[in-house]
């Protein structure tokens, strides 16, 4: 699973009708001390998150798709499955990551 | 499957239904010789692991086979705790 940050929201019409209901959200991979990294990606919404919130992402078929739908089988490969509040980290790993 | 240590825990109050009550771990793999390889992920705990021990963890579909399979959302699972540094066997020729 990613840690991210939701960046923004997608707003498409014409969409697939099994992503009918739900929010297409753009996030960006972030490490465990909260700094930004290259990677942005589109994910389901499964949880209600906002802009801004940390977030945990799930990128594999099934999962993504029951989570976000309720059902398996759908043309989903991410989905966000919950809301960070706080990460512990071991503090020699914040020291070795910097 | 990989081998990783925990560095770390991961506190998410608001997450999918079916995640209720699991626990969310930091992982960062390591290679045979225990450095570290890659980013750190986050990956769901099925076997009680904790922070600072050495563990394997199983990516994919198959991730999800531990728990409830058709409706826990994972992609990243502990499936094993490794005893100590001591019982990695690597036979390098």
């Amino acid at each position: 699973m990613l840690l991210a940050r939701v960046i923004g929201n997608v707003v498409a019409t014409q969409k697939n009708q099994r992503y009918e209901g739900s929010r297409v959200m753009l996030c960006r991979q972030i490490t465990p001390e909260g700094e930004d990294m290259d990677y942005t990606c589109l994910a389901l919404d499964s949880v209600s998150a906002g802009i801004g919130d940390m977030v945990l992402i799930v990128q594999e078929g099934w999962s993504a798709s029951t989570a976000s739908t309720g059902k398996a089988g759908a043309a989903i490969d991410s989905a966000i499955v919950g809301v960070v509040d706080y990460i512990d980290l071991l503090p020699n790993e914040k020291k070795r990551q910097k | 499957m990989q081998l990783a240590r925990v560095i770390g825990t991961v506190v998410a109050t608001i997450k999918n239904e079916s995640l209720e009550g699991r626990k969310f771990l930091i992982v960062q793999t390591l290679d045979a010789e225990l450095k570290p390889k890659g980013k750190p992920q986050v990956a769901l705990d099925a076997v009680g692991a904790g922070v600072g021990e050495l563990v394997f963890w199983c990516r994919g579909k198959e991730a999800s086979f531990p728990f409830k399979r058709d409706s826990t959302p994972t992609d990243c699972t502990i499936v094993g705790i490794v005893d100590s540094e001591k019982h990695i066997f690597v036979n390098s020729k």
